[in-house]
């Protein structure tokens, strides 16, 4: 059956949950995340600090998580579940199969290793390539990357290269092996802004030649747009809209996107900070409110949204998934919003009605 | 931002010029100092003039005991009319035989354990951190007694691989303590996420990022281990004599010591200079490792 295998999603992940047992509790920080990816195409994952973006990414590819964590679920690559595998298997994949780039690329090359050996060292043992082999592989994987003067950067160690050019290296090397699914966590959060586009565009390049599917997993929604073929917001370990980009920014249904969209004139602040225009914070993990997570900070809030979580359903366009009752621009959603302002809702108070993004033609991302 | 130091340039300059010129000037004096009395110690037969460490001139009519530092014998001679010049130097091979050998098994089997535990954790960590804790409480002193009494012999082979095995311990826990933080480290994960084999990281990624601070701590254990030998020897429980050692020099020259107090300064000054420099260039070392890893 391989043409059905070819015409299967490259990763389908459903219902995903992820648990960190710690001495307070069971820190729920991924809490039922169902979304598919089709080969070649890209996927956004956005959310603020501690949404789970990161803990979601790691438990797909199974790195990382430490020894006090359960993951439930499944994550089919190629048809067959990630989360059932072996040390071993999964060391088959990553690399040649799954690859990641990660958010600081200070850290992620080894400080003693010289550029070259961290790019070929892989490629070798694949391919069994002979030194000068392996330094052609080398200065091509660099050029591609367009790291200026490959020769003279491969001697390089690298605390001798700018963040971004390590950042180019960090990709160089995630690729080497032409890995059919790439993880980028918050690739840029770490570089300046001016390098942030360029490394931005070298994947969406890399990823559009090679025809490899991209998670882009970031806080800043500006940074999907035009991007990503979907766009997931995560909020608080859970999916809160799901839908074709393009129509994510022509129809943004959820209050917490509207929320992200607000701040993205602000998108400058570094990773891991609570966004300045969503008042109050987010949840805490291990004890998560038992109706719609965001109420405690969503502007049109109800009493039906604090008693039962709202489910991820399709709402008009069938690609475009939406858990909250009263989506942004219904008319509940205006009388909610007017209800909660008169009352003196901080959260409702704190929205500048004058910038709010609206669907009918306001900022545009 | 986007060009750091030009990395063409940097690697023209060989590294050792590198490497001197941002030494203060101590430090210089003190690599200098180790790296002579290691020379000497290694190449004591070949210097031309020493004298042989246990002619005993006086009994041949060949000068006398308790001689002051002067033009025959620089540093004088003991009390048995012996160049002290040349015992301190055959006297440096005990001292610094011993302290390789404690470097030497601490880094080889301490670093290689402590870093191995450090990075796979679990069982083996606590089994491994048992018998080092085992180890660590056992008195040296009375494991020394022990073992040369078993084998009835005290050469600098015994004492050399005692005092080697009684190192491995706290070289294991500063390589565990280094490999635990190093193995959580981006690189490492980065590497796993590209399908590298365990051992490969452990070998590619961990120990040599392990190495450095090891062997910064190498050079102050070094010094201990002089020392320790030193007391060894005083206490006459080091090699046996008339094979020279610094401690075992310092404890022949009590006997004569209201009238002549040289055969106890010299060696004492050779001990002194030594630690201190290991000391100094240790410390140095480490420095220099923490600016870099804060500098990446
Ligand atoms: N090993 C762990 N043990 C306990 N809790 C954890 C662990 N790792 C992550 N968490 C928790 O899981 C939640 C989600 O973390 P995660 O790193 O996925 O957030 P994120 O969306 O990637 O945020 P950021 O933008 O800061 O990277 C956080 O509340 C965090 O405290
Ligand atoms: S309107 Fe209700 S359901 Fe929708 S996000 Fe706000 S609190 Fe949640
Ligand atoms: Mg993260």
């Amino acid at each position: 059956m391989p043409d059905n295998v070819a015409n299967s999603p490259l990763l389908e992940v459903d219902d995903l949950r992820t648990t960190f047992t710690i001495p307070t509790g069971d820190v729920k920080a991924v809490r039922g995340v169902s979304f598919t990816l089709d080969r070649g195409r890209t996927l956004g994952i956005v959310g603020e600090s501690g949404s789970g973006k990161t803990v979601l990414a790691r438990s797909i590819m199974r790195l990382n998580l430490g020894t006090n964590v359960t993951t439930t679920g499944t994550a089919a690559f190629d048809g067959n579940d990630v989360l059932t595998r072996s040390p071993s298997e999964m060391r088959q994949l990553w690399g040649s199969e799954m690859a990641m780039v990660f958010q600081d690329p200070m850290t992620s090359l080894n400080p003693l290793v010289r550029v070259q050996r961290q790019v070929t060292e892989h490629l070798c043992r694949h391919l069994n390539l002979n030194r000068s082999e392996a330094r052609q592989a080398a200065v091509d994987l660099l050029r591609e990357v367009r790291i200026p003067d490959p020769d003279t950067r491969l001697r390089s160690f690298p605390h001798e290269l700018s963040g971004g050019m390590r950042q180019r290296v960090c990709i160089a090397v995630a690729l080497a092996c032409e890995p059919s699914l790439l993880f980028a966590d918050e690739p840029t959060t770490a570089l300046d802004v001016t390098v942030q586009h360029q490394i931005l565009n070298l994947l969406s390049r890399e990823q559009a030649d090679r025809e490899m599917a991209m998670v882009l997993v970031t806080h800043d929604l500006g940074v999907v747009a035009g991007r990503t073929d979907d766009t997931m917001v995560m909020y608080a370990g859970t999916v809160a809209e799901y839908a074709p980009t393009v129509s994510l920014f022509a129809d943004m249904r959820h209050p917490y996107s509207e929320a992200l969209m607000r701040s993205i004139p602000l998108t400058s602040f570094p990773s891991h900070t609570r966004l300045a225009a969503i008042t109050g914070r987010p949840p805490d993990l291990i004890d998560p409110p038992t109706g719609c997570a965001f109420s405690p900070r969503c502007p049109y809030v109800q009493d039906h949204c604090v008693n039962e979580a709202p489910p991820l359903v399709e709402i008009d366009d069938p690609a475009h998934r939406l858990a909250c009752w009263t989506p942004v621009g219904s008319p509940e959603a205006l009388t909610a919003f007017e209800k909660n302002l008169a009352a003196g809702l901080p959260q409702a108070v704190a929205v500048d009605v004058s910038t709010t993004w609206s669907p009918t033609g306001g900022v545009d991302g | 931002m986007d060009t750091a130091v030009d990395p063409a340039v940097a690697a023209r300059r060989p590294w050792i010029r590198r490497f001197v010129a941002k030494m203060p000037w101590v430090t210089r004096f003190c690599a200098s100092w180790l790296i002579v009395i290691v020379a000497a110690a290694v190449f004591a037969d070949l210097i031309p003039g020493l004298a042989d460490p246990n002619y005993q001139g006086f009994l041949f009519g060949d000068g006398a005991t308790n001689e002051g530092p002067g033009l025959s014998h620089f540093l004088g001679t003991d009390n048995n009319s012996r160049d002290i010049l040349a015992r301190i130097v055959y006297g440096a091979r005990v001292s610094l035989t011993v302290a390789l050998a404690a470097v030497f098994m601490g880094v080889v089997f301490g670093g290689f354990f402590g870093s191995l535990v450090g990075f796979v954790r679990g069982k083996t960590d606590s089994t491994v951190m048992a018998v080092v804790d085992v180890i660590l409480a056992f008195p040296g002193l009375v494991l020394l007694l022990t073992v040369v009494t078993l084998l009835g012999r005290r050469d600098l082979v015994v004492i050399a691989t005692v005092i080697g095995f009684l190192s491995i311990p706290p070289y294991t826990r500063v390589a565990r303590a280094n490999a635990l933080s190093i193995s959580r480290r981006e690189f490492v994960t980065a590497a796993r996420a590209i399908g590298t084999k365990k051992r490969t990281i452990l070998f590619r990624e961990v120990i040599p990022n392990v190495l450095p601070t090891l062997l910064a701590y190498a050079m102050v254990n070094a010094a201990v281990i002089i020392l320790l030998e030193g007391a060894l020897a005083f206490l006459g429980l080091s090699v046996e004599p008339p094979t020279s050692s610094w401690g075992t020099m310092v404890n022949a020259s009590r006997v004569d010591l209201q009238i002549n107090v040289w055969p106890a300064i010299w060696p004492s000054l050779a001990l002194v200079f030594t630690v201190y420099s290991l000391n100094n260039v240790g410390d140095w070392l480490r420095r220099l490792r923490s600016v870099r890893s804060a500098a990446l």
